[in-house]
């Protein structure tokens, strides 16, 4: 890969989507291309506090070469991002990491909260290919649910779980997995994979369930990191065979199974 | 004059920026920090590593190690403490796998490294003695998780002499010793390490600290404590190394906190023969570029020709 000489960005929009999600549009001065399931680091500050960048998975791009995130407000970092406007110039490192792989014939896109970030690029990257994935999606609250009128627009099949129910199912994401998966025989499940992003404990459950129905699973973690680019090794999972696999490097997208979970 | 070489002093001065600490010469007087740029090519797709006038890998010791429990890094105001717990391939590893790339590069390759013990540390100096495209050591008496004596020979001025005279006996290579600044003071180690044989001192490595989780009142590194560095350390670092120029007779390498050119410029008036730059590399992949384009237009500015005219000119 050529390196990006100029990793700087301007602000082309900025939506507020609900009460503490935002997303941003991006126009890089060099554009990049990408996979599904990348990620940047933004700088979020031209100083040095917070001093270092945050990782976003890329939400989407446009065929102009522009790329989105979408992100929760959760610290400072997000805060300060949150805050900008458009035209305001950004210094974006990217494309990071390694993103999904090709999947199934029938792919199931699987998001708890705000882990449905990259998944929107994921489905229509999918769709781009022929393949007819399907969206499960999994929250708190209704106000977590995120992006249905994206994934209504590439007509991608869609069911919902809240925790209390205000919005589809009252439960879990897993047991929208479950229900999917359930009539399908052995050769069905061949065609099926999991593509999934969300809380650790949600993955977890999602990679056990996927290896009960020996459907091929994947899923994007998300870390704290420092560098993105594999050096800090402040991004560490343990793999099954106890070594260190970097989240930014050799993620954030995984083969599930290879991952020692708890 | 020809019409390039007229563009190119426009747009970058041409100031001599290389140095000489004893018999290690360098390009210019940035070395990336150890631990803080992998093996180099983790860079690659970001800059060009060879902007750096020397590269100081990240810490080697004789068997791979896999590092402390997550969490192991938190961005604290202006810094960051990191316990990644000297994560390494392995020094074997190292010489068969990363070497390769390093040897593409051009740039002066130090090798970091450490040990549990005296001998662990005479090994590993045994094993990279001779390996092609090495053109220096530094050892790194300032691990927080030895066993045999623990930050002891950091801190320790016999300790240190003892381990120093060992590495000293194994290997011919310019050896740079970084010390750590957790001491109450920093001048009786400088004396150790060099009467001990240094060739060259590299301070500061990074200081000791913890972040607390409130909430859960705990402690945010799975470690508990980390080691401290970025901005946040560099009126620290500055005293020191000021204090370090002022001891030494062997040349002093000034690191903590630099970020820009200003930053390296200040250590280096100081009397610094060389500087790392170490947590930038996470936050801006090309502050070594940055830097050296803001030092070169810095000193054109001053009419200084030469940065070694410019090294040592601090007066209180």
């Amino acid at each position: 890969m050529a390196i990006r000489q100029d990793n700087s960005c301007t602000i082309e929009a900025i939506e507020r989507i609900g009460e503490d999600y935002f997303r941003i549009a991006f126009s890089p001065r060099v554009p990049f291309g990408s996979r599904p399931g990348q990620f940047v680091m933004v700088r979020v500050s031209s100083g040095v506090d917070p001093l270092l960048r945050r990782p976003f998975s890329i939400h989407r791009v446009t065929a102009e070469g522009n790329f989105e995130i979408l992100f929760r407000v959760v610290g400072r970092g997000t805060g300060l991002l949150s805050k900008m406007s458009v035209g305001d110039e950004v210094d974006v490192l990217a494309p990071l990491g390694t993103g999904f792989g090709e999947g199934g014939v029938r792919p199931l896109i699987v998001g708890g909260g705000i882990g449905v970030a990259p998944l929107l690029y994921l489905a229509e990257h999918y769709i781009s290919e022929g393949k007819r994935p399907k969206l499960l999606l999994g929250g708190r609250s209704d106000r977590d649910l995120l992006c249905h009128d994206d994934f209504a627009c590439l007509a991608v099949p869609s069911a919902y779980s809240t925790e209390d129910g205000t919005l589809g199912e009252t439960g879990l994401v897993t047991e929208l997995i479950k229900r999917e998966l359930e009539p399908l025989d052995a050769a069905q499940r061949d065609e099926v994979s999991v593509h999934a992003c969300g809380p650790v404990p949600m993955l977890a459950a999602v990679a056990r369930l996927c290896v009960g129905y020996g459907v091929y699973c994947e899923v994007s973690l998300e870390s704290h990191m420092a560098c993105g680019v594999g050096a800090c090794l402040g991004c560490i999972v343990k793999s099954i065979d106890d070594k260190n696999l970097r989240v930014c490097k050799d993620g954030p997208v995984f083969d599930a199974t290879l991952i020692e979970w708890f | 004059m020809s019409e390039e070489s007229k563009t190119t002093t426009t747009t970058t001065p041409n100031v001599d920026i290389s140095v000489e600490l004893g018999s290690l010469k360098l390009k210019n007087p940035l070395i990336a920090a150890s631990g803080t740029f992998g093996y180099a090519h983790e860079f690659k797709d970001q800059m060009d590593p060879s902007v750096y006038g020397g590269i100081s890998v990240k810490g080697l010791s004789l068997q791979p190690r896999t590092g402390n429990p997550m969490p192991r890094i938190v961005e604290t105001p202006s810094g960051m403490l990191n316990a990644i717990g000297l994560e390494n391939v392995g020094v074997d590893a190292f010489i068969r796998h990363k070497m390769g790339y390093l040897r593409t590069l051009d740039t002066v390759i130090i090798a970091n490294f450490f040990g549990n013990t005296v001998e662990e540390y005479g090994e590993c100096a045994a094993k990279l003695d001779g390996v092609e495209g090495i053109g220096a050591l530094e050892m790194n008496i300032s691990c927080p998780n030895v066993k045999a004596g623990g930050i002891a020979f950091g801190t320790d001025p016999v300790l240190a002499t003892e381990v120093i005279k060992k590495v000293k006996s194994k290997s011919t290579l310019p050896l740079i010793v970084k010390l750590s600044p957790n001491v109450t003071d920093i001048r009786v180690m400088v004396r150790a390490a060099e009467q001990a044989g240094a060739d060259i001192i590299s301070l500061v490595n990074t200081f000791t600290g913890m972040a607390v989780d409130l909430d859960r009142r705990r402690p945010v590194l799975a470690n508990v404590t980390g080691g401290l560095s970025g901005p946040a350390i560099k009126p620290l670092a500055l005293r020191m190394v000021m204090e370090a120029v002022e001891t030494a007779t062997i040349p002093v390498i000034g690191l903590g906190g630099i970020v820009t050119s200003r930053d390296a410029l200040e250590f280096l008036c100081l009397g610094a023969s060389a500087v790392q730059v170490g947590t930038a590399n996470f936050v801006n992949p090309t502050a070594a570029l940055d830097i050296l384009t803001g030092m070169k237009q810095y000193l054109a500015g001053l009419g200084v020709e030469k940065l070694s005219d410019f090294i040592g000119t601090f007066s209180r």
